[in-house]
């Protein structure tokens, strides 16, 4: 009996590392597949070139471009996404009745349930179409758009993060802060939203993450064009949009198969930053 | 003087909090706008041809029954593998682990799983089931590739949903003799099951709609015939728009049928998550006492 | 382990369902022909299973040599580093041609510029000339469109228009044909290339040193920016593979090439 007991909790304690074994297979593969391409191009050449033309001859091979097209779509879409999620939390944690954020917080979910593919189309038919028609920009496949796009899905990550922050800041704070004769507003802007400022920060960088790692809304409205941005409205070519558009035709165990599996390594190494980061402040938060 | 005072800080409240407001309302807008978008144009194209029949005359006629199928075996597949390592590694961490550097070390894992890209999911599908294991694209490498993905949100809701069983449970069922193994599978893990199945439902309707890590793993442009085995390449209904959108033959002429794919998974996708918040909703109520 | 049992075995029961399967990869210029044959091939033969995906002939050519297909889609012929990964491999592509194909420039409809000498588009693609008034056109902006690298087109625009020449990085870049002349027709200030199939009225066709791109033109070689389309298979085709080889080479399969927009081969 007894050693039944412990060959099952052997058996759950390695199918718990299933998930271990997953993350480590992933980095060995990205690593193995992409490290050859050191053999053609030196790290920095990799990272620092300026082009990125994986089947001309000579190829350059290299991602600064794809990686500037990542960090900007993913810092206009913090732009938007922090302040409306943030807000949307706050009024939902705080200002909006039970019914009423009953109602709300739903339809936030919903709204990351929705596949990125269709958020991706509504870019190209419907934004894209009206950004040229109202701003004249030559293209609507651009930055701005991809920006927006991505907005729109990391606002309920940040949202639902934010609020959990907000609802876990113990209520005898606040009516402190209310009995002391501060109004509603200033309680919030004073006392709640300081007192969760590590979930709020946490909530900002998991968005971020989500913006970082998207590809199909990048794919289909950013342009695709792999040169470094001089304007809100000019095409990139973030590094998820490259590796989708390009990995079908990259033959298998090719310079340029290595080159996009590298790109996955930086991307990977992105996200992974982005989510220690973020264990990171709420380890930090939990001691205090 | 203080009444003015008192005025204007009443004012300001009430300005920033109809800013807070239209926030939250911008987001409503937003996901009504792409829902009214995808419905009205849709719409028109759902039939029950549309819905039963595959594609014909170049994707411009026809419907989209394989990619229907399609999607429902690469995310089927996806929750076969996912539910119960995902439940097990739940019932480790909830039951059996005691803090330390090795659970630590596993939720951390479990967390960065959890913010690895879609598409750096489809590389690791390429190289591993794919081409390593010999796959080819396949619904098995697609779905095991989706699986794997969903793995960590299967851990924590069904984390979730164990944590809410009462420990007066666990006592009860230990006090009367059980063992830890019969208290799980018999007290515990029935118990817990409704919340499991919620967060099964979510994680299968995020392998629905998700395209990138099928790209190269298993989704194919066209093949009209149902798969007739697990090693058959599919059209889904992620992939079907995407190709349809950007790479279709005529993209204007197969219009309608692009708006009436994105309705019909988006259709899926929200009334799955519609389901899962109703189931949800009701379990909360009935935990209360 | 049963359920590693079960795998396995459903793998096993797969392996002799292969029989009487074609599956087609590659480019996407080719996809049009290559979606008409399959249709009528499978109504002639209801028992084939026939899977078809596009990805660039690249994606053809490698699929054949790594055999996950057994017809490469092409719209270029095989190259020489391809040629000698195919020989490593132990793979023997053989080339079919199918069809002739040829790429015109195009435009916005309401652009009045008309004709293009292939050094005023070489300019354009390379990002020397980046405003329509400096080819007689008004004071726009040029929006350089092309295709991703994988593409056929995109290799046959190359070689015959920029002499090898890079593609300006801040040309957008377009994963099919069809996406392309959607993108053109929505943007004012857009040029970008396109298979002769796919034209429809929302774009206009420039015409090339005053030649302008059609069957007839392309056919007698004054329009010189026309390439053969093909399909590799692994080896001699045999059997159901031969069969569609044919097919697509018979009269019949010839007008499927002509309704898909490209040029029949006799």
């Amino acid at each position: 009996m007894r050693r039944n007991e412990y060959l099952i909790k052997a058996f759950f304690f390695l199918t718990a590392c299933v998930s271990v074994t997953i993350l480590a297979l992933i980095m060995i593969f990205l690593v193995k597949e992409g490290a050859p391409i050191l053999s053609h191009v030196t790290l920095k050449e990799f990272l620092f070139g300026q082009y990125w033309y994986p089947t001309d001859d000579p190829v350059a091979f290299g991602i600064f471009p794809l990686i500037v097209g990542t960090v900007s779509v993913t810092l206009i879409s913090t732009l938007v996404s922090v302040p409306l999620g943030v807000m949307t939390a706050v009024y939902i944690a705080e200002i909006a009745t039970d019914n009423l954020a009953a109602i709300i917080k739903p339809l936030v979910e919903l709204i990351a349930a929705i596949p990125s593919v269709v958020i991706g189309f509504f870019g190209m038919v419907v934004v894209s179409p009206f950004l040229q028609d109202t701003f004249g920009v030559p293209t609507g496949l651009n930055l701005f758009n991809a920006s927006l796009m991505l907005a729109f899905m990391a606002t309920p990550t940040i949202c639902s993060v934010t609020e959990d922050a907000i609802r876990s800041v113990p209520e005898s704070l606040k009516e402190a802060s209310l009995a002391l004769g501060a109004t509603h507003l200033e309680t919030i802007f004073k006392v709640t939203v300081p007192a969760a400022i590590s979930g709020i920060s946490t909530a900002i960088i998991l968005g971020m993450s989500r913006a970082v790692g998207e590809t199909m809304v990048v794919l289909m409205v950013a342009g695709g064009a792999a040169m470094n941005p001089h304007s809100l409205f000019d095409p990139v070519r973030p590094m998820p949009a490259s590796i989708a558009a390009e990995m079908g035709e990259a033959a298998f165990g090719s310079e340029h198969y290595n080159a996009l599996f590298a790109t996955g390594v930086v991307l990977f190494l992105f996200t992974l930053g982005f989510n220690l980061f973020a264990a990171w402040i709420a380890g930090r938060y939990n001691r205090k | 003087m203080t009444g003015n005072r008192i005025q204007y800080r009443m004012a300001k409240q009430k300005i920033l909090f109809g800013l807070f407001r239209s926030a939250a309302v911008l987001n409503g807008l937003a996901l009504f706008a792409v829902v009214y978008f995808i419905t009205s144009r849709g719409f028109s194209a759902l039939s029950w041809e549309f819905l039963s029949q595959a594609p014909r005359d170049s994707m411009t006629k026809g419907g989209i029954f394989p990619c229907i199928i399609g999607t429902l075996c690469l995310s089927g597949g996806a929750i076969l593998f996912a539910l119960p390592v995902g439940v097990a590694t739940a019932v480790y961490l909830n039951e059996y682990a005691r803090p330390g550097k090795i659970v630590g070390f596993i939720r951390m894992a479990i967390n960065n799983l959890a913010g690895v890209p879609s598409i750096v999911f489809g590389l690791f599908g390429l190289a591993f089931f794919c081409i390593i294991l010999k796959m080819g694209v396949s619904i098995l490498a697609g779905a095991l590739t989706l699986g794997v993905m969903s793995l960590p949100v299967v851990i924590g809701s069904s984390e979730e949903a164990l944590k809410s069983v009462p420990d007066t449970y666990r006592e009860a069922s230990l006090g009367l003799g059980a063992t830890k193994w019969q208290t799980i599978f018999r007290v515990v893990i029935p118990t817990a099951l409704p919340g499991i199945l919620t967060g099964t439902i979510l994680a299968l309707s995020r392998a629905a709609g998700e395209t990138a890590p099928i790209m190269f793993t298993g989704a194919v442009f066209f093949t009209p015939k149902l798969p007739e085995s697990l090693m058959s390449e599919v059209m889904a209904l992620p992939y079907h728009i995407y190709i349809l959108a950007t790479a279709g033959i005529n993209i204007e002429q197969t219009r309608p049928m692009q708006y009436g794919t994105a309705l019909v998974l988006v259709l899926l996708v929200l009334g799955m998550n519609m389901f899962a918040m109703i189931l949800r909703y009701r379990l909360r109520r009935k935990m209360k006492p | 382990m049963k359920k590693i049992i079960l795998v396995l075995s459903l793998i096993c029961l797969a392996s002799p369902a292969m029989a009487g399967k074609l599956v087609l990869k590659g480019s996407t210029t080719v996809l049009p022909i290559a979606q008409k044959a399959t249709e009528a091939y499978m109504a002639l033969h209801p028992d084939t299973v026939i899977t078809l995906s596009g990805g660039g002939s690249g994606n053809g050519i490698k699929a054949i040599i790594d055999g996950t297909a057994t017809i490469g889609n092409s719209s270029r012929f095989i190259k020489d580093k391809e040629v000698k990964q195919a020989v490593d491999q132990n793979a023997y592509p053989v080339p079919h041609r199918i069809a002739i194909d040829c790429i015109v420039p195009i435009i916005h409809k309401n652009n009045p510029v008309s004709d293009l000498s292939k050094e005023k588009l070489r300019d354009i693609y390379t990002g020397k000339i980046t405003n329509w008034k400096d080819v007689g056109g008004p004071d726009m902006k040029i929006v350089v469109i092309s295709r991703d690298s994988s593409s056929g087109t995109f290799d046959a625009w190359k070689e015959l228009v920029l002499d090898g020449e890079r593609v300006t990085p801040a040309a957008l870049t377009q994963p099919s044909n069809g996406g392309l002349v959607t993108q053109i027709s929505g943007t004012k200030g857009a040029i970008g290339y396109i298979a002769l199939g796919y034209i429809n009225t929302d774009v206009k066709v420039v015409s090339v040193d005053g030649i302008k791109g059609s069957e007839q033109t392309a056919k007698n070689g004054r329009y010189t920016i026309s390439r053969p389309l093909f399909m590799f298979t692994a080896g001699w085709p045999e059997g159901e593979t031969l069969d569609f080889i044919n097919f697509i080479l018979s009269p019949k399969g010839q007008a499927l090439v002509k309704e898909a927009g490209s040029i029949t081969l006799y």
